[in-house]
């Protein structure tokens, strides 16, 4: 049932990939491999290609990361700069601080057409950074007006909506531009339906294409139940191939990005989970997550540790999906690891073209469509405080670990409320929610005595 | 088990400038109005110029501060000192909690420069919800009480 989707990676023939960092995707999903990449930042240059060069040298088909920190995220570069003079620990790479020089110089010791680097930000408003990053040679980033303006600012959409159609605008005039990939798929990190989250990538997508880049990826961050996902990521290609001719587009899988388990065994098994999810949905590139997640920013040797279990799983999933005789097991049911999962036919698909579609109608350009849609709460993000959102749309994990609808507020969406009104949420119902993926994957360590005893992750590091 | 504070206690709560985390705040706010609090939630990536304004605003009997991004030792303490170098606001109740730094179970390091330089309380994410829990019952029958008791977590 999935074992096709390898060749059909980028399903416009003819579409030449512009920059090597899409290069290097294809090249891979050529190959059968899944390209694997880290979550990685370090605020000193030293560090920074340290961590690059652990990341080239791993045993896995890698490409390369910079996230930058939050002083740049918010263009406060003063208090970058401030702590690169006292030496107080950021929390990821200052690249404009450092300057476009310095990148560069930096990017040329690490990089190459076999490892190029995606820089990953969570700015909404950056020209500047874009200015930076165009001087010193990147090869990728990320983002978009609504998945990083919502959840990551205080600035109005229509102010984002601006600043990247100007960012998108400069690197399209590049000779050769940079590749971008919408954060769209990743809202909030969790309890935000498939549907919207297929939604939102596709039309940052489509923003992308409006204002002159080829070169894209759409994102999907992993939720709450593996059929589920592979509907919405079956969703998800199937609308980027309708909607996005003659651009060269991939789909990007994130590891579950909200409450990640505890256990040293839960968090492998969550990122095990993922591989095998990207594997079987034909996604070409996935953002993976280290053990150390709930607890600190991981060191470079779990990032490195992480992906090389990434690959090896990558590995295995492409080798059983070859065989021909697995057979599925039902959708929701969570076996030993491995085991095939059935995508769910819960209308991913249609819900997320309705959105897109009733979206795009209300103006000439995505981008205003775009603003508009969150002025009247035509989309909304559940929970997001962010002041464009209508804040009225509610999410709650069912039963069997489906993600769905509790409130549509204004979106155009049918809400079936089982006979019964839900309850509005409580602080321990969220929390409850949040730590579902948690609870569900930690399980497994916490219930095997020999486990128990040994040290837990966060004992170690503080050690 | 359930707390009821009366009459409604008012509360702030806020990240800091750099912080883009939502969920600690929303559940914050959750937590809250379940025990009769009025909440007003500012939000994500707060500068401070803006907390500032809003507890001038408001008057609130608590500014909670939560951050989770690794920088609320180096943000809540330009945002305390600001604080409390602003007469009208050197009496205000202000605490702090979350990932304080980088170094997980480590950053309880930081809890005693944050205290020694304003808040009223400061909770690492380590010592769970109990501590901040603990605190609100203190609010109870408080009109400001002096609360140097300082690192909580």
């Amino acid at each position: 049932m999935n074992t096709a989707v390898r060749t059909s990676a980028f399903p416009v023939a003819g579409v030449a990939p512009r920059g090597r960092f899409s290069r290097r995707v294809r090249e891979a999903s050529r190959q059968g491999s899944l390209v694997v990449q880290p979550r990685m930042g370090f605020g000193d240059l030293v560090t920074m290609r340290e961590g690059l060069l652990g990341v080239r040298a791993a045993d896995a088909a890698a490409v390369g990361t910079i996230t930058l920190d939050s002083y740049t995220r918010v263009n406060d570069h003063d208090s970058a700069r401030q702590a690169l003079r006292t030496g107080a620990e950021l929390n990821g790479f200052p690249l404009v601080a450092h300057g476009p020089a310095a990148t560069r110089r930096l990017l040329g010791e690490v990089s190459g057409d076999g490892f190029p680097v995606q820089v990953r930000h969570g700015s909404a408003l950056p020209y500047p950074l874009f200015e930076a990053m165009v001087a010193a040679g990147v090869d990728a980033t990320e983002g978009g007006p609504v998945s990083y303006c919502l959840p990551y600012s205080r600035a109005p959409i229509s102010e984002a909506v601006k600043a990247w159609a100007r960012c998108c605008e400069l690197i399209a005039a590049q000779p050769e531009p940079m590749h971008l990939e919408s954060f769209g798929g990743c809202m909030l990190g969790q309890l935000c339906p498939p549907s919207l989250l297929v939604a939102l990538s596709v039309l940052e997508a489509l923003f992308f294409r409006e204002h002159g880049l080829s070169d894209i990826s759409l994102s999907y961050a992993q939720q709450t139940h593996p059929g589920q996902d592979l509907e919405a990521i079956a969703a998800l290609r199937r609308l980027a191939g309708e909607r996005l001719a003659g651009a060269d587009w991939h789909v990007v899988l994130y590891t579950f990005m909200g409450v990640f388990p505890r256990t040293l065994v839960g968090s492998f098994r969550i990122l095990e989970e993922s591989v095998r999810l990207a594997v079987r949905s034909g996604s070409e590139r996935l953002i993976v997550k280290t053990p150390a997640e709930a607890h600190r920013i991981p060191t470079i040797a779990e990032n490195v540790d992480a992906l090389e279990f990434a690959d090896a799983i990558a590995r295995d999933e492409a080798a059983r999906a070859a065989l021909p005789s697995t057979p599925p097991v039902e959708p929701g049911n969570r076996t030993e690891s491995g085991a095939q999962v059935r995508a769910t036919d819960s209308g991913v698909y249609e819900e997320a073209r309705m959105l897109v579609d009733s979206t795009l109608e209300l103006a000439p350009t995505v981008g205003e469509a775009l603003i508009r849609a969150f002025s009247r709460g035509h989309l909304d993000v559940p929970y997001c405080l962010h002041q464009d959102n209508a804040n009225r749309s509610r999410a709650y994990v069912d039963p069997g670990g489906m993600l769905r609808w509790a409130e549509a507020g204004r979106m155009p969406l049918r809400v079936d409320r089982g006979g019964t009104g839900r309850r509005p949420v409580s602080a321990k119902g969220l929390l409850g929610m949040l730590g579902f993926n948690e609870r569900r994957f930690d399980r497994e360590q916490l219930t095997h005595g020999h486990f128990t005893s040994r040290p837990s992750i966060s004992a170690r590091s503080a050690s | 088990m359930s707390q009821v504070m009366l009459p409604a206690k008012r509360f702030v709560v806020s990240s800091v400038s750099s912080d883009a985390h939502m969920w600690n705040l929303v559940f914050l706010q959750l937590l809250l109005e379940e025990q009769g609090a009025e909440v007003t939630n500012l939000g994500a990536c707060v500068p401070d110029e803006l907390i500032v304004e809003e507890c001038r605003r408001t008057r609130p009997d608590v500014l909670v501060i939560s951050t989770v991004n690794g920088h609320g030792h180096l943000d809540g303490l330009r945002l305390i000192r600001r604080i409390r170098s602003e007469p009208d606001l050197a009496d205000l109740r202000v605490v702090i909690g979350g990932k304080l730094g980088v170094r997980g179970a480590e950053n309880i390091v930081y809890a005693e420069e944050l205290a020694l330089s304003g808040f009223d309380a400061v909770f690492e994410a380590d010592g769970g919800i109990d501590g901040f829990q603990e605190f609100l019952a203190t609010l109870e029958n408080a009109d400001r009480p002096a609360l140097a008791s300082g690192a909580a977590a």
